[in-house]
Order: structure tokens, then sequence, then C-alpha cells
């Protein structure tokens, strides 16, 4: 237990750290949520209509931002070979490094979520759903997104490689996310998509952390 | 250098006793780098571990440590379990020292310790034994090279475990503390701990060799 509380304060550090932390990823959904009026126009209905959609593209973007540097700092500095040796397995290291990686970036993320959505035109109504699916989506990206940074180490331009590979993957809890929204907006039934927000989120839970695993041996041999 | 006091020395009895590679072969990008490789070490025992550049060393450290996988032969620690023995039984210590720049000395050894199963009394230890307590607060990104592999050592004192695993422990330290390092890897066999490293250099502590050729 104690190592498991030594490594999630360590994990937790570093991608606070990592490529300028929360602040930066913060300023980077903030800048996406400021392009879209000056691109679409400031007209208030058109852009109060994607505001909720907009705001949750631009979260999966951001989200994407610190993932390169989640696994491959630890390979190339040889930290990920001393992890290795420990009765930890080195799934449950994975999973913890993921929980690090949504505490530094996805939950500071999930605050600014409804503040932008908000800024562009969203009810305040929609405010704490909006909250709730950004915190889930933000499980889900992380631990996608670590099967991807897992299986790019060693790869020259990684980080690039890893937007390829884990933007397919964001595609459903993009669509369930946006739809619980939008339904929720429009007075529809929103627990549907909300559902299988959670859903994806725990399946990635559960089987992301096997995946990156596998990529990290791989990697290492 | 100061005598190394009130060092941890007291190694699980239940842990590595014996460490043996039978015909060991390994296979990097589709070149086979050395097979054939035997080798018995008991409790005590140093083995220094010689060849040319990329003759194997490193690869024979990193399969001891099960990071990479054999072509053929096999590797044993005595009666206990491969996977017992390297998440608790060994340390290693290479080129690629796993110590993050940003972070002071005294956070990386600390965590080190905690991960790898040391007590909270053994950093302060470590740290005495290896004459790091001025730098605990600095950066690692501030320590010289031979004082962030004396960092990198002192994670090994911060939580004792049997078996040593050295791609050449010697190669940035100093005279005196290459004088000083090899008191304690004596110290450490005389407590019954193994120590296999790759080295150019003599070791001070070697009972027997090893020579990979290329």
């Amino acid at each position: 237990m104690s190592r498991l509380a030594a490594l999630i304060a360590r994990e937790t550090t570093l991608a606070w750290g990592r490529g300028g932390g929360p602040l930066v990823a913060l300023g980077f959904y903030a800048g996406v949520a400021t392009f879209l009026p000056l691109a679409i126009g400031p007209q208030h209905d058109r852009l109060a209509a994607i505001a909720t959609g907009a705001a949750w593209v631009a979260l999966a973007l951001a989200s994407l931002l610190s993932l390169e540097r989640m696994f491959e700092r630890d390979y190339e500095d040889g930290a990920l070979d001393l992890l290795l040796l420990s009765p930890v397995p080195l799934e449950l290291t994975c999973l913890v490094k993921c929980l690090g990686q949504w505490l530094a970036a996805g939950a500071p993320l999930a605050l600014g979520a409804p503040v932008a959505a908000i800024a562009l035109g969203a009810s305040p109504a929609l405010a704490p759903l909006i909250f709730a699916c950004a915190l889930l989506g933000g499980i889900a990206f992380a631990f996608i997104g670590g099967i991807g940074a897992a299986l790019s180490l060693g790869a020259r331009r990684g980080g690039l490689l890893t937007a390829v590979i884990v933007l397919p993957l964001f595609v459903p809890p993009v669509i369930f996310g946006g739809g619980a929204l939008a339904n929720f907006a429009a007075g529809l039934p929103w627990t549907g998509g909300f559902a299988f927000l959670g859903a994806y989120a725990a399946a990635a839970v559960a089987f992301g952390p096997l995946a990156m695993a596998a990529a990290c041996r791989n990697a290492l041999s | 250098m100061r005598a190394p006091k009130n060092l941890p020395k007291s190694l699980d009895d239940s842990l590595i006793t014996q460490l043996s590679l039978k015909d060991a072969a390994v296979r990097r990008g589709g070149r086979l780098l050395f097979e054939g490789v035997s080798l018995e070490l008991a409790a005590g025992e140093a083995c220094a571990l010689t060849g040319p550049n990329g003759s194997g060393k490193t690869s024979l450290l990193r399969a001891v440590a099960g990071l990479v996988r054999l072509e053929a032969g096999e590797i044993g620690f005595g009666a206990v379990d491969a996977s017992d023995a390297r998440g608790e039984g060994l340390h290693l210590v290479g080129h690629a020292d796993g110590l993050k720049a940003a972070r002071t000395a005294r956070e990386e050894l600390t965590f080190w310790s905690r991960w790898t199963g040391g007590a909270q009394a053994a950093v302060q230890e470590a740290a005495e034994a290896l004459d790091l307590v001025p730098l605990l607060d600095l950066e690692v990104r501030r320590l010289s090279a031979g004082q962030r592999r004396r960092l990198a050592l002192a994670r090994m004192l911060a939580a004792p475990r049997p078996l040593w695993l050295l791609d050449e422990p010697l190669s940035p330290l100093d005279a005196r503390w290459r004088e000083g390092f090899g008191a304690l890897m004596k110290r450490h066999l005389d407590g019954g701990g193994l120590i296999l490293a790759a080295v150019h250099d003599p070791l001070p502590v070697a009972t027997r060799s090893l020579e990979l050729r290329a």
C-alpha cells in the first residue's frame, strides 16, 4: 500500500509538471474555446447551439497534450526498468500512472469545461452535467491515452503517433458525452448516453492497464 | 572516505543466496550477442563481468533482472522463485539511472526506497553512507555525474536487497569514491549479498570473473 501511495504521489507531481501541467492544458483548452466564436461568428444563438459540443471536443484535444511523456520519460531515463523490479504488478503500476495523469490533467480540465461551455453560450443549468461528463470522460481519455502512449514508446515523434492512435478511440466517449449533453439541453432523456460514457470509462480502466503493461514489456525487451 | 557506519545490512535470509546462469544466450535485434554463458554465484561472492563494447554485458544484467528475454538457457535464483527474486531480491544500477532531473535528490531517494520496500530510517543512513546529506535538497539536474551516480547507488542501501546488478558502477566516480564504494560493496558481501557487475576497470571485491566475447 505504501508503495502505491508513493507512486501516485510521484506520478501526480510528475504529471503536474509535465509539459507545463494543468495550466498549459487549461490554457490550450481556453484557446480552442476562444477560437470558435472567432471562426463561426458571434451570433449568440448559433454559438449556443454548438457550445456543449465544442467544449466537449476541445476537452478531448486538450487531454492529448501531456500524454506523450506519460511513459516516454520513464522509458528513456531507465525508471521504467526499476518500476518493474517490484512486487507490484506492472498492470497496477500503469493504472496508477493513468490516475496520476487524470488527477493532474483530467480533473483540472473538468473544472474548466463548464466555464468554457457557459462562456460559449450554453445554459448554466447544464453546468453540473458538463462537469460530471468531463470527469468521467477525463478518466476514459487518460486510460485510453495511456494505451497510445505506451504503444508509441521508442518511436520517433511519439507524441504525434500517440495522437493518431488515440483519437479514433476518443470517438465513443465524445459521442456518448456529447449526446447526453445535447439531449439534456433539449429536455430529452439523457441518462442513456451518460451511462454509456460511464461504461466506456469503466472498460478503459479495466482493460487499459493490461494493454499498457503489455506494450511497456514489449518496448523494454 | 568516512567509514560507513550503521549501514543497513540486515538482509532477509529467505531471499536470494544463489544466482546461476546455465548456457544463457541473448539475441538483440537479430544478432546473437552471446551464448553458452554459465555462472554460479553464491552468497558473499562478487563476479566481474568483462568484455569489449557491444559484447552484451548490459543485456546479460538486464536478462538477470528479467527485462530481456533469454534466447536459450536459464537463470535461477536458488530456491527462490524468479518473479519473487526480481520483485524483491535485486537492485539494478545502470547507465540510465531513472532519476528525474526536476525532482530533488531527497524526493527521488525517498520514493525509490519506498518503492523497493525500504524503511524511512534507511534513507537517511544511505544518504550518510554516500555523503549525500548536503545534496539532498538539490534538484537532480544540479548534481554532477559522480554525485548522480552516488545517488543511484544510495538507492541500493536505502532498501536492502541481496543481489546487486551493477553496470559500470565505478565509471563516473572519483578515486576517493571508487575506494569508498569498494568498501560498501565489501560490506554488502560480508552481509551475505551477491554482486554481478559489468566493469572495464578491475573490480576490487571480485572473487570471480566472467568474460563475454564479441
